[in-house]
C-alpha cells in the first residue's frame, strides 16, 4: 500500500505565538508556521493504513522552503517514510485551484498512490476545497468527512465511516474502489485492536524519532520545471480567485446593540428581513 | 462484535505486569526463544508500582535479578546497601542495634531502588529481547481478564485490545492480582493476610555527608516501638542516590482495629527525633505513595497454576515478611525465571500443558517456597499467636523480671544475636510482642534519649494527593462501593492511604443522610484520588478492579 498525504503549514494560532499588527492584519513573519491541525487526522488515518496493511507513506506539501519544518513535524507523528515539498516562487500566492492542479501534478509525477489523504479545512483559508480539487484533477474517487477507515487490500477497496453532510449526528458507511482519495474529519479516531498492530505502532515510533532528526535527507523538493507546469496555470496567475479585500478581525465593540426578536412574532420578523434585506444589497 | 476464536491472536507466551516478576519471566522465555508478549497497565512500567525497596540478590536463590539482567546495577538501581540497624524506640529513648549481619546472611548484594526509574528501565530490556522472539512489550494496556474456551482458561481479555490467546500465561500482575482472583486462586478477603506499605520520598542531596557514606555505599534503618500508637509494624528509611525512602508497613487487620490513619502514623516517624535527625531542613516530600503487601506466611499459594495459567510474585503471595527484613521483589524475580524455565522445558518436551505443575515443583525444589511459608512459623503461630499467650508474655516483658531479662540478655550479647538470627526472624509470630513490646522495653530500659526538637513539617494530605500526577477515566469509576453501611464500608474511611475522617477530598468520606425523619451514617467513595493500592478490596464491600490502561494514579518515583 503507498498512501500520500497532502499537508500544509499554517500560522500557528494558538494564544501567545499568533501576532497580529494595529490594525488587526496577521503578521505572518512573526507568527511561526505549524502543520495545519487538521492534517493530522489525515496522517493519523494514513498511519493507520500502514500499520495494518504495510507499505509507504509520502507526505506533499506545497509551500516556501521554510515549510521543511512543518514536514519534518508531519514525519514526526506519521512516521513518514519520505517527503516532498512543492517549492518556487512562480508556485507562491497560489488559491486552492492552482495548488490542487500543482499537488495533483507532484502526485502524478510521484506515480499514483493507493490512497490520498488531506485533511478538512486549513486553519487559515478555512475553504477546504484543496482535498477535493485536487481529487478531481487526479479524477479518482472521494470520500470526505470521513471518520473512520478500513481497507481490504485483496479486493482493493476501501470502506469508509463519514459523516453526513459533516453532521456529527448521522453516520453513513461507504466504499469505493482504489485508488482513492480520502478527506479526513477532525473526528477521525485511529483504531488499533490487535497487540501486533500496537507493536508495529511502536516499531514505527522507535524509527522514525531517528529518521525525523535527519529528516531533509528524505526531503524531495520539486519546483516548477521539475513538474513541468507552465507559469500561467500555477501560482497567483494561474488562480482564478480574486481576494477583494481582507476584514481585519474588528475589536469588540464596547457595547454591542442588540434587538431581542422573537420568532413567533410575525411582524418582528417581517421588519427584521426589511432591515436584512438592505445589508445584503439585494432587493 | 465478538469475532470468532479461531481469529483471535495468538502468542506462544503472554506475561501480565510487568513489574520485576513479569521483567523476570520475561527474559527467560526470551531468551529460551519463545515468542512472549508482555502488557502492562501503566502508562509507562514501574508508574503504578511501590517498594520500600531494597533488592535483594540471595546467595541461596536459583535467579536474581543481575543473572538475567547483568547491567541493572550499573543503570538502574541507586545505592548498595552497606550498613543495616535497627532503631528500638520508646518515646524520645531509642537503642540501635547494628544488622548489618543479619542483613548480609544469604544476601549477594541488596541496592536501594526506586521503582519508576527501575521498572521503566527493565521495560527496554525486556521489550528489545521479546521483540526478537516476535513478541514485544506494550504498556497502557490493562489486562481485565482470562479468556476461557470450554471452561479451560486459554488466553486474557483486555480492556483495550481484543482479546489474546497464548500457550501459557505468566500473572505478574502484582498484590491484587485480578487474574488469580478470576481464576479463582486467590481472594482478598482476610485483612489478616495483607499489610500496608506507605512510604514518602524525600529530597536528601547530601545523603552521603548527612549518612557519612561514600557514593557506592548505603545505610539501611528500621524503626520498631511505640511508634505507631500500638499498631503492628515497622518503618524503614533507606538511601537513594539524591533522595530517602521513608516508610513503614503495617499488619492491615492491626491497623483496621485500631481505626489509624496511615499518613498520620508515616508522619510520626518522620517527625520524631530518630528520623528526622537524616532530614534535611526544610522538609521538601517528592512523592507519597502506598500500597498493600501480601503476607507470604498466610497467602503464598501453594499451587499456583491452574490450565495455562501460572502466577509469580506477588499475585501469588509471594511476599516474604522475614522479621523486619521484607523481601518481595527478589522472590518475584526467581518465580518469574523459574516460570519462565519451566515452559521453555515443558515446551521442548512436547508437552506445554504440563508447565504450571512444573514450575511449582521448581519453587519447592529450590527452597523459594520454604522461605516463603517457613515451617517453623506454622508450629509456632498456634501458641505464640494466641491471645493469652501474648498477653502473658507482653506482661511479663514489661514487668520489672522482664526488664531485667532484657538488661542481662542485652550483657551477654545474646539479644543483638537473637535480633540477628535469620532462624528467628522468620518464625516472629504476628503478635504485638515482637512489633512493639519487646522493642519498646529494650528502648526503655537500655535506650539513650535522643533530642526531641524536629524539623520536619510533613505536608498535609490533601497535599500530598495535590502533588500526584493523575489521568482519571472520568465518568468510569474503577471501585464500586457494593454497600455503604459503616459495618461493611466504614473501616476503609481511616485505612485508606489518601483518605481520613473528618477530610472531605479523599476517597472515602463519612456522610450522614436523612431518611424517613431520622439519620443515618453511611460511608461514600470518589475515587478520583485513589492510588490503587488495594486496600479498600479487603476492609471495604467493593467491586474492585483497576482503571483502565494508562488511566489512575502515576507515580514518579515509586
Ligand atoms: C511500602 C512498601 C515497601 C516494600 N519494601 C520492599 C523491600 O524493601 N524489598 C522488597 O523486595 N520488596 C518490598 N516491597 C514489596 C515489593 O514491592 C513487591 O513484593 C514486588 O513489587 C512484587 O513484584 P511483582 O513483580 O510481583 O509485582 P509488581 O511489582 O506489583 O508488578 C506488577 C505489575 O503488573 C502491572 N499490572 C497489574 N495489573 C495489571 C493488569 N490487569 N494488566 C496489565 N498490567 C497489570 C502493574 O502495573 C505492575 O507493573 C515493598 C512494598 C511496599 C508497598
Ligand atoms: S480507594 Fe481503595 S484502592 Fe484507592 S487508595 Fe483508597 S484504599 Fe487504596
Amino acid at each position: 500500500m503507498h498512501s500520500i498525504v497532502l499537508t500544509k503549514g499554517v500560522p500557528d494560532f494558538r494564544e501567545g505565538q499568533v501576532s497580529f499588527d494595529e490594525d488587526g492584519h496577521l503578521e505572518r513573519g512573526k507568527t511561526p508556521t505549524v502543520m495545519n491541525p487538521n492534517d493530522e487526522h489525515a496522517l493519523q488515518a494514513a498511519l493507520q493504513t500502514k500499520v495494518r496493511h504495510g507499505g509507504r507513506v509520502s507526505v506533499m506539501s506545497m509551500g516556501p522552503p521554510g515549510y521543511g519544518d512543518v514536514l519534518q513535524e508531519a514525519m514526526e507523528s506519521v512516521y513518514a517514510d519520505d517527503l516532498y515539498l512543492l517549492s518556487d516562487r512562480e508556485l507562491a500566492a497560489a488559491d486552492t485551484w492552482a495548488t490542487a492542479i500543482a499537488l495533483s501534478t507532484g502526485i502524478e509525477k510521484l506515480g499514483l498512490p493507493d490512497l490520498v489523504f488531506a485533511g478538512f479545512k486549513t486553519a487559515d483559508g478555512e475553504t477546504g476545497h484543496t482535498g477535493p480539487q485536487t481529487c478531481w484533477a487526479l479524477d479518482i474517487p472521494m470520500i470526505t468527512h470521513v471518520t473512520g477507515l478500513s481497507v481490504d487490500k485483496d479486493e482493493r477497496r476501501v470502506r469508509a465511516r463519514r459523516l453526513v453532510e459533516g453532521d456529527v449526528a448521522e453516520i453513513e458507511t461507504v466504499e469505493a474502489p482504489l485508488p482513492a482519495c480520502i478527506v479526513v474529519d477532525s473526528e477521525f479516531e485511529s483504531d488499533y485492536r490487535t497487540a501486533g498492530e500496537h507493536l508495529a505502532l511502536k516499531d514505527l515510533r522507535e524509527t522514525t524519532v531517528e529518521r525525523a532528526a535527519e529528516y531533509d535527507q528524505h526531503l524531495t523538493t520539486w519546483d516548477h520545471t521539475d513538474l513541468n507546469l507552465d507559469p500561467d496555470y500555477i501560482g497567483l496567475d494561474g488562480s482564478p480567485t480574486i481576494v477583494s479585500s481582507v476584514d481585519p478581525i474588528p475589536k469588540p465593540p464596547a457595547e454591542r446593540e442588540a434587538t431581542m426578536v422573537d420568532p413567533g412574532d410575525a411582524e418582528a420578523m417581517g421588519e427584521l428581513f426589511d432591515e436584512m434585506a438592505a445589508l445584503s444589497g439585494g432587493a | 462484535m465478538i469475532p470468532m476464536s479461531d481469529q483471535y491472536e495468538q502468542y506462544e507466551a503472554i506475561v501480565v505486569g510487568a513489574g520485576p516478576g513479569g521483567a523476570a519471566a520475561a527474559a527467560k522465555l526470551a531468551d529460551e526463544g519463545i515468542e512472549t508478549l508482555v502488557l502492562e497497565r501503566g502508562v509507562k512500567a514501574g508508574a503504578k508500582n511501590v517498594s520500600g525497596g531494597l533488592l535483594y540478590a540471595e546467595d541461596s536463590a536459583p535467579y536474581a535479578i543481575d543473572n538475567l539482567y547483568p547491567q541493572i546495577r550499573l543503570e538502574a538501581t541507586e545505592r548498595p546497601i552497606t550498613e543495616y540497624y535497627i532503631q528500638n524506640v520508646a518515646g524520645s529513648t531509642v537503642k540501635e542495634y547494628d544488622l548489618t549481619r543479619l542483613h548480609e546472611h544469604d544476601t549477594r548484594w541488596s541496592d536501594a531502588v526506586l521503582r519508576r526509574k527501575m521498572d521503566s528501565w527493565l521495560a527496554e530490556r525486556v521489550h528489545e529481547r521479546t521483540r526478537e522472539t516476535g513478541g514485544g512489550l506494550l504498556s497502557g494496556i490493562k489486562v481485565n481478564g482470562l479468556l476461557r474456551e470450554d471452561g479451560e482458561i486459554v488466553g486474557v481479555t483486555c480492556d483495550e485490545i481484543d482479546p489474546i490467546r497464548a500457550e501459557f500465561i505468566v500473572a505478574a500482575d502484582g498484590v491484587n492480582s485480578e487474574l488469580a482472583r478470576d481464576a479463582g486462586l486467590m481472594n482478598w478477603e482476610d485483612p489478616e493476610q495483607w499489610f500496608q506499605g506507605v512510604k514518602a520520598t524525600v529530597e536528601a542531596p547530601n545523603v552521603n555527608d548527612r549518612f557519612d557514606i561514600g557514593p557506592q555505599e548505603g545505610v539501611a534503618h528500621l524503626f520498631s516501638g511505640d511508634l505507631f500508637d500500638g499498631v503492628r509494624g515497622g518503618g524503614f528509611c533507606y538511601t537513594n542516590v539524591d533522595t530517602l525512602s521513608i516508610g513503614a508497613v503495617f499488619h492491615l487487620d492491626s491497623l483496621v482495629e485500631s481505626a489509624a490513619e496511615p499518613h498520620e502514623l508515616l508522619n510520626a516517624l518522620l517527625e520524631h527525633p530518630v528520623c528526622s535527625q537524616w532530614i534535611d531542613d526544610p522538609y521538601r516530600e517528592v512523592e507519597y505513595a502506598a500500597k498493600l503487601v501480601p503476607d507470604s506466611k498466610k497467602v503464598a499459594h501453594p499451587d499456583p497454576q491452574s490450565d495455562r495459567l501460572v502466577l509469580v510474585g506477588d499475585a501469588a503471595g509471594q511476599m516474604q515478611a522475614q522479621g523486619p527484613i521484607i523481601k518481595g521483589m527478589n522472590h518475584a524475580v526467581t518465580a518469574g525465571a523459574l516460570a519462565g524455565e519451566a515452559f521453555a522445558g515443558a515446551k521442548r518436551r512436547g508437552e506445554p500443558e504440563s508447565a504450571g505443575e512444573r514450575y511449582v515443583e521448581r519453587l519447592y525444589e529450590s527452597g523459594t517456597m520454604a522461605k516463603l511459608r517457613p515451617k517453623r512459623y506454622e508450629r509456632v503461630r498456634p501458641i505464640a499467636e494466641r491471645e493469652r499467650a501474648t498477653e502473658v508474655v507482653d506482661r511479663l516483658l514489661e514487668s520489672p523480671i522482664g526488664r531485667f531479662g532484657v538488661r542481662a540478655l542485652d550483657a551477654t550479647g545474646l539479644l543483638k544475636r537473637l535480633y540477628s538470627s535469620p532462624f528467628m526472624s522468620m518464625s516472629i509470630p504476628d503478635t504485638q510482642t515482637p512489633y512493639v513490646t519487646l522493642p519498646t522495653v529494650i528502648a526503655e530500659t537500655l535506650g539513650e534519649p535522643v533530642s526531641d526538637d524536629t524539623t520536619v513539617d510533613p505536608p498535609s494530605l490533601e497535599q500530598r494527593i495535590g502533588e500526584l500526577t493523575y489521568d482519571t477515566d472520568i465518568g468510569n469509576p474503577h471501585i464500586e462501593l457494593l454497600d455503604n453501611s459503616v459495618e461493611a464500608s466504614g473501616a476503609a474511611v481511616t485505612a485508606c492511604p489518601v483518605s481520613a475522617s473528618e477530610f472531605g477530598g479523599g476517597c472515602y468520606r463519612e456522610e450522614t443522610i436523612a431518611s424517613n425523619g431520622s439519620t443515618k451514617d453511611v460511608v461514600s467513595l470518589d475515587t478520583q484520588p485513589c492510588i490503587e493500592c488495594g486496600t479498600c478490596a479487603v476492609v471495604a464491600d467493593t467491586a474492585w478492579e483497576h482503571p483502565s490502561g494508562g488511566r489512575g494514579v502515576e507515580f514518579r518515583q515509586g
